[in-house]
């Protein structure tokens, strides 16, 4: 693995990279830091920041879309356990708020994951239900108003830094370790790629595909509520109609761009995030630039189609095409 | 006729003539060519070589819609009509009568139904298609197929799924659309069916035109020859190596095992160190009695035992924790997971059983692998391939390492040596014998006879979804197995119930 991600990284690191660089033409100081209050402060630091939400919901999203799935509903997971964060956060202690916002992602990533893996609903189907109904949900919690809170210690996690890095970078790092260590450090890895390449197979070579399908949901479930606690902590308070919108298909977005095919298999967790990454980049790149955020839209839209364009299959099979006839040609 | 994909001739040099009324059937096993001969005449694939003449004139049908507007119609298998639509608008979907613009559904529906009448169905032609049985779904495909004035209709496989009533149906039209003038090309394995209704027979063995015979002049074990045949001399003077033995260490048996509608009850041991083969024609129940083995299909009725213990055998899962591997004979969707390396294909099998928690480190996986490419001599010999960029050949023999390196107690191969090139055919076999040899129970189904006969102690000879016959020891022959296969009348051996 080690070796592999360089290699399949390229056009990846080469995006963000021309990216920055366009981030730091449109802006001089982009790439300048200042430590302030024990905290980091800077452009590139924002792009970090703000980026997330993204990255972790790209995390879980990349392990549904290795088996072939998608998970529409994590924006709406978001929202639940943020509104679950505000209403306890200031009548509980903060690992009691966590674990509980966490766990209704638990309880959200179950249900998907039955619904999919063992009533066999098409995800895109099965998780629409959720990210519909999610929204009512979380406004049943918040019982349809925005509530705030100013416990501090929530506030930290979105406010607070350690070593100068704001929390929710430490979070999502820390995040994509854990998740890298569950994956690769055991064979699910490879039992999701297999899984996601060739079920049929897979199932036929004693692969517990149903298992592996359910487990990607609960960790989808579990990464979106974890986002959800930041965004809400970020915002002290908790927005059941806004927080996560649309952030599904930010996350889709990541998880293509690193390099993920929607139908399944060969999956990067490491690139994912550096999709995130890229999205988040250029959203500041065009908040800096004083055009206007609609924009931002338009642009997103090109990147996708370029993203799209480069793994369609047939320019997949004119690549291989040509491969082939210059390997006959010695 | 040729079509070659890739370095596989899928069709050489095949010569096929109907006449005006007549009933033809197009025989031949998985593989011989039969789907690509029909693709070719319809224009679905092109053709590299030869021609297809209709009447005096030649046709040459570059899409399905040119073959139809030339006169050859094609129903196959599965209806390719559209199950909401109520059977009037199916049967004149894209041309209904109108006037001024407007769909004239009461006259429309008035044409449906004296169309069908011809085929004698009196039926409201007002429901859903889909609310019919499937002989009616086919007698309405046929009936829009002839309607746009096909001179050759071509039915494929049109009586798999119907049951004996409803194939009398169908043979009624068919009869009455051969006295009409009409050419019929009759794709089917059921040979009963075939004398029942044809007046020639054509058989593909291997993209190979075998022969075309008058059925009357030709008896059901020549046929047989004809479809599973001589072939791979190489492979024939070298018989089996050893002789059936009672003595040999019994490894899995099942005792009245068996699926309603799937595969009628039977009894099955295998032993250590010896190699059962199936043998039958295409349906007759071979692959379905690998997939209860392995338990890929539910059984419902009678119990298996392993080294003399009662099993539960519910899913592959569970065939495989109890060290039975299976080689589907779908290769490319059933076997190889495409995209992942040699490597990770070979660790599959042997991963899952370990379980997550247990991975096999880099270093292992790389020695499983090496240590199969080098003993099966899979080529090229880079782990870090995707298996999908290798032959055919060599897929086959990565799925055999996949389950070899589960050290397994049993294997079932279905088609070990199907679409693989005479080379690797060779070779696998030697592995097959060789694996017996280490004491492993494998279960071969083949439907290449001379091979069957060349590696098996026993076959286990199969008609019509039940196990009607074992051949052991001297009589394991070619002429035999065809003799049982051609059988007709009750099964020899049935399993108690």
């Amino acid at each position: 693995m080690t070796l592999r991600i360089p290699r399949r990284g390229l056009a990846q690191a080469f995006a963000l990279i021309v990216i920055l660089m366009i981030d730091r033409a449109v802006s001089p100081q982009f790439f300048n830091l200042h430590l302030q209050d024990g905290r980091l402060f800077g452009s590139v630091i924002d792009v970090l920041n703000r980026g997330t939400p993204v990255a972790l919901l790209s995390l879980g999203m990349v392990l549904v879309i290795a088996t072939g799935g998608i998970d529409l509903s994590v924006g709406a997971v978001m929202a639940i356990a943020g509104a679950t964060a505000a209403s306890l956060a200031d009548t509980h202690s903060l690992p009691v708020v966590i674990a509980s916002a966490l766990g209704v992602g638990l309880v959200c990533g179950l249900w998907n994951g039955i619904l999919v893996a063992v009533l066999r609903i098409q995800p895109i189907v099965a998780t629409l239900i959720l990210m519909v109904a999610g929204r009512g949900i979380a406004q049943l919690i918040t019982e349809g108003r925005i509530v705030t809170f100013s416990s501090p210690d929530l506030v930290w996690m979105g406010n607070g830094a350690v070593f100068g890095l704001p929390m929710p970078i430490v979070i999502a790092t820390g995040m994509l370790l854990v998740t890298a260590a569950v994956v690769r450090g055991t064979a699910l890895g490879l039992l999701i790629e297999a899984t996601g390449g060739n079920a049929r197979a897979s199932e036929l070579s004693g692969v517990g595909t149903r298992a592996m399908i359910l487990s990607v949901y609960v960790w989808c479930g579990l990464c979106a509520s974890l986002a959800g606690v930041i965004a809400a902590a970020d915002i002290m308070g908790a927005d059941a109609n806004n927080a996560g919108l649309w952030l599904e298909l930010d996350a889709i977005l990541a998880v293509v761009i690193g390099g993920t095919s929607l139908f399944g298999g060969r999956f990067s967790l490491v690139l994912a995030v550096a999709g995130a990454l890229i999205i988040q980049a250029m959203n500041t790149g065009i908040l800096l630039s004083g055009y206007p955020p609609e924009l931002n839209l338009l642009v997103k839209a090109v990147v996708v189609l370029a993203v799209l364009l480069a793994q369609s299959p047939r320019l997949g099979d004119l690549s291989r095409f040509t491969a082939r006839w210059r390997r006959t040609k010695p | 006729m040729t079509k070659s994909f890739g370095a596989l001739k899928a069709l050489q040099d095949v010569d096929f003539t109907l006449g005006d009324g007549e009933i033809h059937a197009l025989l031949g096993e998985n593989g011989a060519g039969k789907s690509t001969l029909i693709k070719v005449v319809t224009g679905v694939f092109a053709r590299d070589a030869g021609s297809v003449r209709l009447a005096d004139r030649e046709i040459a049908p570059r899409s399905a819609k040119d073959a139809v507007d030339a006169g050859i119609a094609t129903v196959y298998q599965e209806v390719n009509l559209l199950p909401n639509l109520s059977v009037a608008q199916n049967l004149y979907l894209g041309r209904q009568p109108t006037r001024f613009g407007v769909v004239r559904e009461a006259e429309m529906r008035r044409r449906a139904h004296a169309l069908l009448l011809d085929y004698g169905l009196d039926i409201d032609v007002g429901a859903p298609l889909g609310t019919y049985s499937v002989a009616v779904q086919h007698i309405t495909a046929i009936a829009r197929a002839v309607d746009l004035s096909a001179r050759v209709l071509i039915l494929d496989e049109p009586t798999a799924s119907l049951d004996r009533h409803e194939v009398e149906i169908l043979f009624r039209v068919m009869r009455k659309l051969a006295a009409d003038g009409i050419g019929i090309v009759f794709v089917s394995h059921f040979l009963d069916q075939v004398y029942e209704i044809c007046n020639r027979v054509t058989v593909l063995r291997n993209g190979r035109l075998i022969g075309t015979r008058e059925i009357t002049d030709l008896p059901r074990l020549d046929l047989i020859r004809m479809m599973l045949g001589r072939e791979l001399a190489e492979t024939t003077d070298e018989r089996a190596v050893s002789q059936p033995d009672t003595a040999r260490e019994l490894c899995v048996s099942f005792k009245g095992y068996g699926k309603q509608g799937y595969l009628v009850p039977f009894d099955l041991e295998l032993r250590r160190g010896e190699v059962v083969g199936l043998a039958g024609l295409l349906g007759s129940g071979r692959t379905e009695t690998a997939r209860l083995v392995f338990g890929a299909e539910r059984a419902d009725s009678g119990e298996a035992t392993v080294d003399g213990k009662a099993i539960r055998l519910n899913s592959p899962r569970d065939a495989a924790r109890l060290g039975f591997g299976y080689c589907p004979e779908e290769r490319k969707t059933e076997g190889i997971v495409a995209d992942l390396t040699v490597r990770e294909n070979i660790v599959l099998a042997l991963q899952a059983r370990r379980g997550l928690h247990r991975p096999l480190s880099r270093r292992e996986q790389d020695e499983i692998a090496m240590r199969y490419i080098r003993m099966l001599d899979i080529r090229p010999p880079d782990p870090e391939r995707p298996i999908g960029l290798l032959s055919g050949g060599n897929q086959q023999k990565a799925l055999l390492a996949r389950w070899l390196a589960t050290s397994p107690k049993l294997l079932v191969l279905d088609e070990p040596t199907r679409g693989i090139d005479v080379g690797a055919h060779a070779e696998i076999i030697r592995l097959v014998r060789e694996l017996c040899e280490q004491g492993l129970a494998l279960l071969v189904i083949s439907s290449e006879l001379d091979e069957i006969v060349t590696y098996s102690n026993r076959v286990i000879v199969l008609r019509d979804r039940a196990h009607v016959e074992e051949l052991k020891g001297e009589a394991v022959e070619v002429s035999s197995i065809l003799a049982a296969i051609a059988a007709d009348g009750e099964p020899v051996h049935e399993a108690a119930s």
